[in-house]
């Protein structure tokens, strides 16, 4: 998300010599991003070098907190959770999200009817979402009762094998609108002239999705994606309202596993350890998707 | 020039904005004089709010502004707040490991100090449960509700169907497994999401294979404590327990904050519950006919074959406490030490306590109990409670939070069957040290 709103910065910045608004304006909002994203930053850092539960005293810790949780298996599993629910929510969202966009993209009053129903979860806050889910997978009173349905009475949520891909789909079933909007907006950018030359050439709608609407949607690709991905790293609420890293650490991804640790086991050190690992891998994969895209970098209307 | 001095200004307006903000966030404080108690919701919330109410009318000198929180943000905001020096006078806690670690940060002052004659705040508590309130001999925290020992409770009308007697030792429980699964019944319900009702299980069964002793060198951080051969025990008999199905189905999904698990009881899926007895009152609230027309039954927890503790033994909460703020001013501490002394557990307080269902931990109460509406209930809670050898604290407050965290996700995995009894032993022992 940072660097999406950097490379604009820049993009303005350049703006600016040509006689654009002053960079003063920007004040406002510098200082408040200083006071509130880079203060608190430095302090995690510091933190990350002592021992602190909290309320007593803190005291020195070098560098133990960082090569305790370098080697603990705990972070590991973390990490490894983190990057399967990275892996798996691209999987699910971005061709669900794609087809949808362009679906609801297209005319017809039907269209935009469905497409306002299919962006209501939007409307709804992550707890929200979370505790509704966790009544509906209820396996004695939740949507197996309701719908009559025993094969529904399964251990969605306390089966460790299970629970991950559950909150993957609840992830899903929350940020699809959101990625679908994006490639709504994107399918509207395209030159509706691309369209009817292919057709004259005789392209039916597959060879023109394909031909056409997947090359011209691949930086809205890019920008799903690496929201997607930077977001993967911060899906918190829900996954704590939803199992709160159970069963067992079945769920306990990075942004959860920090949190538990400062705020239920009361290190505070190793806690802020695991936020300044969680801030430097995002903020690598958030600048490594915008290089790998801006190197590939052509006309957005390629071949029009 | 004109450029620098807007600068300037624009600098200065952002810099205001951002004082203002933090300004806001750092007033707060009732009138009066000034002190504050903050308390959890549900439970025993309407005692505990009526009683502040009465006080501060009597008292508009002396009064208290108390605010409720919900239970877990309550636990994670206290102690953000303590750490910052923003706690409110009154603090409402556990006791064990928690008050240990308060007292330890210099954030709680001695209660016995604030007062001349110690004897007027704590003599009119139960010894056993005041017990929990005190750190080196000293006391730092006052009971401030109901005793909440954990209890086996069991639905009636399913033991008829099947023409079975509650369980008094482990073997008979065992044996109660398959007879009720026959019937489609589930023998047990567990909330077993929230990962706390599945610590009960563990704490009554090394009570009674191995005596309180065990806990004791545990809290005591004794290398290898939690190798003990009683813990090894208690925990291959859990996992007996789960293989032969004694929990109910998707036990895992079940959270027990919604009261899903309370509802498998009286909705007749599950013959038994194993809970502290706030899951009474819950159950009055929401199926007040299932306790009405006695079928609710409740017994201690079953006795284990050649098992060294006491079978009177229980676990659980002996009560929740007041513990008064180091941060506090003289006018607040004085304000508190009053209410302490005259208000908390007056006559009213215990009678409003004994009408919601719950038992206060006040010596001399026999009486009083057989005129409320639950006579038996309530004088079955206070006998247990009153003539236990020993009431142990619930283990995740007991111990210090590092380990309190670290037992429960292991023991999750314990109970799924991803832990061995050998392996969880050996995963608590290494957090022994760690302080």
């Amino acid at each position: 998300m940072t660097t999406v709103t950097d490379s604009r910065l820049s993009d303005s910045g350049a703006g600016a010599r040509r006689g654009g608004p002053s960079p003063v304006m920007a004040a406002p909002a510098l200082v408040f991003f200083g006071v509130f994203a880079l203060v608190p930053l430095v302090g995690v850092v510091a933190l990350s070098f002592v021992y602190w539960d909290g309320i007593s005293e803190m005291t020195w810790a070098g560098l133990a907190n960082w090569s305790d949780v370098l080697t603990d298996p705990a972070t590991l599993n973390a990490i490894w959770l983190s990057v399967q629910v990275i892996v798996f929510s691209w999987l699910v969202q971005t061709p669900i999200s794609l087809l949808l966009g362009v679906f609801v993209a297209g005319r017809g009053r039907y269209r935009a009817l469905l497409g306002v129903l299919y962006f209501l979860p939007m409307l709804l806050s992550s707890a929200a979402i979370a505790i509704a889910f966790k009544a509906l997978l209820d396996p004695n009173f939740g949507m197996s009762l309701a719908f009559g349905a025993e094969s529904l009475a399964k251990d969605w949520l306390g089966d460790e094998s299970l629970a991950l891909y559950v909150v993957v789909f609840v992830i899903a079933w929350q940020f699809v609108p959101f990625h679908t909007l994006l490639y709504q907006a994107g399918v509207r950018q395209i030159p509706a002239s691309l369209y009817e030359a292919a057709q004259l050439d005789g392209a039916g709608t597959i060879r023109q999705f394909f031909h056409i609407t997947l090359p011209q949607l691949r930086y809205t690709i890019i920008t799903s994606s690496t929201l997607m991905t930077v977001g993967s790293l911060t899906y918190f609420d829900l996954v704590f309202v939803l199992t709160g890293g159970g069963p067992g650490d079945a769920t306990r991804m990075l942004p959860l596993h920090m949190y538990l640790t400062g705020f239920s086991s009361d290190e505070m050190g190793k806690a802020s350890t695991l936020a300044v690992l969680l801030v430097v891998t995002g903020l690598a994969l958030a600048l490594g998707l915008s290089r790998w895209a801006s190197f590939r970098r052509g006309s957005q209307l390629e071949g029009a | 020039m004109a450029l620098g001095t807007r600068r300037a200004a624009l600098l200065a307006a952002g810099a205001a904005a951002v004082l203002t903000l933090s300004a806001a966030c750092g007033t707060s404080g009732p009138g009066g004089s000034g002190a504050n108690a903050w308390a959890l919701t549900g439970g025993d919330e309407q005692t505990i709010r009526s009683s502040f109410e009465s006080w501060n009318s009597d008292h508009p000198d002396h009064a208290i502004n108390a605010e409720f929180f919900a239970n877990d943000a309550y636990k994670q905001k206290i102690r953000t707040s303590i750490g910052a020096g923003g706690a409110p006078t009154l603090i409402f806690g556990w006791g064990g490991g928690t008050l240990r670690d308060w007292v330890d940060a210099g954030k709680v002052v001695p209660i016995s100090e604030l007062v001349e004659d110690e004897t007027e705040l704590t003599d009119r508590f139960l010894p056993s449960v005041l017990d929990t309130g005190v750190v080196d001999g000293k006391t730092y925290a006052l009971p401030n509700n109901g005793m909440q020992p954990v209890l086996l409770y069991y639905n009636k009308k399913l033991f008829d169907r099947i023409g079975a007697e509650p369980p008094s030792t482990w073997d008979e429980l065992m044996d109660l497994v398959p007879r009720f699964q026959e019937e489609g019944i589930a023998p047990f319900a567990i909330g077993g999401q929230s990962r706390w009702p599945q610590l009960m299980w563990l704490e009554y069964l090394v009570d009674r294979i191995g005596g309180p002793e065990v806990f004791d060198a545990i809290v005591a951080n004794e290398p290898g404590a939690w190798s003990h051969p009683a813990v090894k025990r208690a925990g291959e008999m859990i996992r007996e327990l789960v293989d032969a199905g004694g929990f109910i189905k998707g036990y895992n999904s079940i959270a027990a904050d919604s009261g899903a698990d309370a509802a498998l009881l009286y909705t007749d899926k599950a013959a038994m519950y194993l809970m502290g007895s706030w899951a009474y009152p819950s159950i009055k609230d929401s199926a007040p006919e299932f306790i009405s027309d006695g079928h609710l039954g409740y017994t201690t927890f079953p006795t284990v074959e050649d098992g060294k503790g006491d079978p009177a033994n229980i676990v659980g909460n002996p009560a929740n406490y007041w513990a008064v703020s180091a941060d506090a001013s003289e006018k607040e501490k004085e304000a508190a030490t009053q209410y302490l002394t005259e208000g908390l557990m007056s006559d009213s307080y215990v009678d409003t306590l004994l009408e919601n269902g719950s038992v206060p931990p006040v010596k001399g109460i026999d009486k009083r109990l057989s005129t409320t509406d639950d006579p038996d209930y309530l004088s079955f809670v206070y006998d247990l409670a009153a003539q236990a050898p020993n009431f142990e604290l619930s283990w995740d407050q007991a111990l210090s939070p590092k380990q309190a965290d670290a037992l429960l996700t292991n023991l999750e995995q314990l109970f799924s069957g991803q832990m061995s009894p050998e392996q969880f032993c050996e995963a608590m022992d290494s957090t022994i040290e760690q302080k």
